[in-house]
């Protein structure tokens, strides 16, 4: 093999060569991977099949987590989205579920996530705008109204207040007289990446740490079969990272996350399985799709070698993707439903549950609902028509996917490593190091788009003069008056002593040790508001500044 | 000689999408200015006091939230109170294009749209601000 390639180099490819050269004097992935011109069987000679790639739904899980893949079952087909009042959010959720969409996937807008109810000063001009507004469980019961909790799974985007959504997703499926033993979802609750790249933090790491693990102790409990963290790699790959850093990035946090929960007296095998993961699918295809299946060989062979995990469910890396939000260009918009569609093949190559796609509007507002449905139909039609969902991880064995599977692990195990040599992602992330890695990322792309090293058709080259886009979704302004005067309502009609008793209690757990997930669940039912639970933990906890 | 651009680019609002800021934070550096970068979650108040202790001849905003329309007056307001109307606002982020006359009415000097150049921006700066 090796003597007829040499020869092939020698006579065919420089015959050509000599005559006209190629595109450009090296081709390197967005990770600065040098690919080859030509990959053959020599990549993967050396490799061990049985360990390295194994079966489906057996560790390392690189040809994915589950024996029959999508022959079982497509991927559950998640389209984010939340805006303006509880009450229309629950209108765009009941019309995703008629088109078919299998699973809801919460946006909440930024007061939500920081822990302000609509009526704070900071919250002026935020409410509903980037997701729905919750400010009690009255909103939660608006949002989830009609909707049977046993029968969708819902994933919500909340960090620093996940305690808060989660619980009061609990109190509405108790309304709903469903138990909270068969709930499925998720909740990001994946703090450290807020600190690193998507900026929703409240307290400080350390006390942020302990109801990240509060969570996960309380979910072994009482909701056995809910994914109690997403660990996040979409977003700091949207703030400008690579594919390798994004799945070193992710997988040291994943790290710093079992630590912790070990460190709290949680056996790694009870809450391993609970762990889900998060990443983005950009547009460099064949990375894309080797990065995922490098992403779960190495969390498992972390899980097992390092971690001592025993059961296969405890090294099982299961997640969600969405495609690339920062490779959407406002310009010829249409453009983007072509590359959300790559993106979400990619995906689908690589073994992804569940897939949210992107719409072709998003360089410009919150999608309309026709734009919504054309990203939701982009999926329809990689799992219906296309083929690809019919055989299980078909480009294992090829031998350039094989080899970049390769390079991207032994790259990010690198990049883990010298995070651990830090101290770990917490102290990585503290002293600035992750964010600036992301940060030079960011710029050097900037900077090539602009140098027009990187084409971005449409943007950089191929442009046309065109109108800009008018027909958008605007969030109507006075979503904002009514979410505060709801909130009024609630206020007056609610138990005030017993909100006032709940949220003692809730003090005096935090000022301990206890498990604050439970004086939270108190303090929900009687509808104190989650600026009042968060403000009643920044007390105790104080608030996180960035460096 | 000319003196340095002295620039603020802040983030008002709750809005923690930081890389745009950043990157153009480091392009006006690299073009020659001073940059100072205010971090996220800045209330109009703290970016004017920001930019009159700083004493900025121009101030950035960037938002991809949707609360431009509330914060970005703001900033020029507070600064006229301020009687600090001489520095510069501009700004970037996702803001729909019929937003944009409103805005300029209020006092924001340009708005940059998703897919405009660091280059656009240095050569906007440096056409508007008076350095002599």
């Amino acid at each position: 093999m090796k003597e007829e390639l040499d020869r092939w180099e020698k006579t065919t490819l420089n015959r050509v060569l000599s005559k006209s050269p190629e595109r450009e004097p090296s081709f390197k992935t967005t990770s600065h991977i040098e690919l080859k011109r030509l990959y053959t069987p020599l990549e993967i000679a050396e490799l061990d099949y049985c360990n390295e790639l194994g079966f489906p739904g057996e560790p390392p899980f690189t040809r994915g987590v589950q024996p029959t893949m999508y022959r079982g079952r497509f991927w559950t087909m998640r389209q984010y989205a939340g805006f303006a009042t509880p009450e229309e959010t629950n209108k765009r959720y009941k019309y995703l579920l008629e088109h078919g969409q299998t699973g809801l996937s919460v946006a909440f807008d930024l007061p939500t996530q920081i822990g302000y109810d609509s009526d704070h000063l900071l919250s002026d001009g935020e409410v509903g705008k980037v997701g729905v507004a919750i400010d009690t469980l009255k909103d939660m019961e608006i949002l989830f109204e009609g909707i049977p909790l046993d029968k969708v799974s819902t994933s919500m985007t909340i960090n620093a207040t996940a305690a808060i959504l989660l619980t009061m997703y609990l109190a509405v499926a108790e309304k709903q007289g469903v138990k909270s033993e068969v709930l499925q979802g998720t909740i990001q609750n994946d703090i450290l990446k807020e600190y690193a790249a998507r900026g929703t933090y409240i307290y400080p790491p350390p006390e942020s740490m302990r109801i990240v693990t509060d969570i996960f102790a309380f979910c072994k409990e009482r909701a056995p079969r809910w994914n109690t963290i997403s660990i996040s790699g979409y977003h700091m790959r949207e703030a400008g990272c690579t594919a390798v850093q994004e799945v070193a990035f992710t997988l040291a946090d994943g790290i710093a996350y079992v630590e912790a929960a070990i460190r709290a007296g949680l056996d790694v095998d009870s809450f391993a399985s609970r762990l889900a993961f998060f990443f983005c699918c950009h547009n460099t295809f064949i990375e894309e799709v080797a990065k995922f299946r490098a992403a779960r060989r190495l969390w498992a062979k972390i899980m097992k070698e390092r971690f001592k995990a025993k059961r296969d469910e405890s090294c099982m890396l299961r997640f969600h993707t969405q495609t690339a939000g920062c490779s959407l260009t406002a310009q010829q918009p249409d453009n983007n439903v072509v590359r959300v569609a790559f993106q979400a093949l990619a995906a689908v190559l690589g073994g992804t549950q569940s897939l949210h796609t992107n719409s072709r509007d998003e360089a410009y507002a919150l999608p309309t609902e026709d734009s919504v449905r054309i990203a939701l139909r982009t999926q329809q039609l990689i799992a219906y028509e296309s083929g690809v969902a019919d055989m299980i991880d078909p480009l294992g064995g090829s031998y350039a996917v094989e080899a970049l599977t390769d390079e991207i692990e032994i790259k990010s195990r690198e990049y883990i490593q010298k995070i651990e040599a830090m101290g770990g992602a917490v102290k990585a992330i503290e002293s600035g190091y992750i964010q600036g890695e992301i940060g030079e990322s960011a710029y050097q792309y900037q900077k090539e788009i602009e140098a027009k090293k990187r084409i971005i058709v449409g943007l950089n080259q191929f442009q046309i003069e065109e109108e800009p886009l008018r027909n958008i979704l605007r969030i109507k302004p006075d979503a904002e008056k009514y979410q505060k005067e709801k909130l009024a309502r609630v206020k007056k009609e609610r138990d005030n002593t017993k909100v006032k008793e709940t949220l003692t209690g809730l003090k005096r757990a935090a000022q301990g040790t206890e498990n604050l997930v439970p004086p939270i669940l108190e303090a929900v039912r009687v509808y104190a508001t989650l600026g009042e639970i968060s403000d009643t933990l920044r007390e105790v906890f104080g608030e996180y500044r960035e460096r | 000689m000319a003196r340095k651009i002295r620039v603020l680019i802040a983030k008002p609002g709750l809005d923690g999408h930081d890389r745009g800021a950043k990157v153009i934070a480091r392009a006006l550096r690299d073009a020659g200015m001073e940059v100072i970068y205010t971090g996220i979650r800045q209330t109009p108040e703290q970016i004017t006091n920001a930019a009159i202790q700083e004493g900025v001849d121009i101030v950035g905003l960037s938002s991809l939230s949707g609360a431009h329309n509330n914060l970005f007056p703001k900033v020029v307001q507070i600064l006229k109170e301020k009687g600090a109307e001489d520095i510069l606002v501009f700004g970037g982020g996702i803001i729909p294009i019929d937003d944009i006359p409103e805005l300029k009415k209020a006092g924001i000097r340009e708005i940059f749209q998703p897919g405009a150049s660091t280059e656009d921006i240095i050569k906007y700066i440096k056409e508007n601000v008076k350095t002599t």
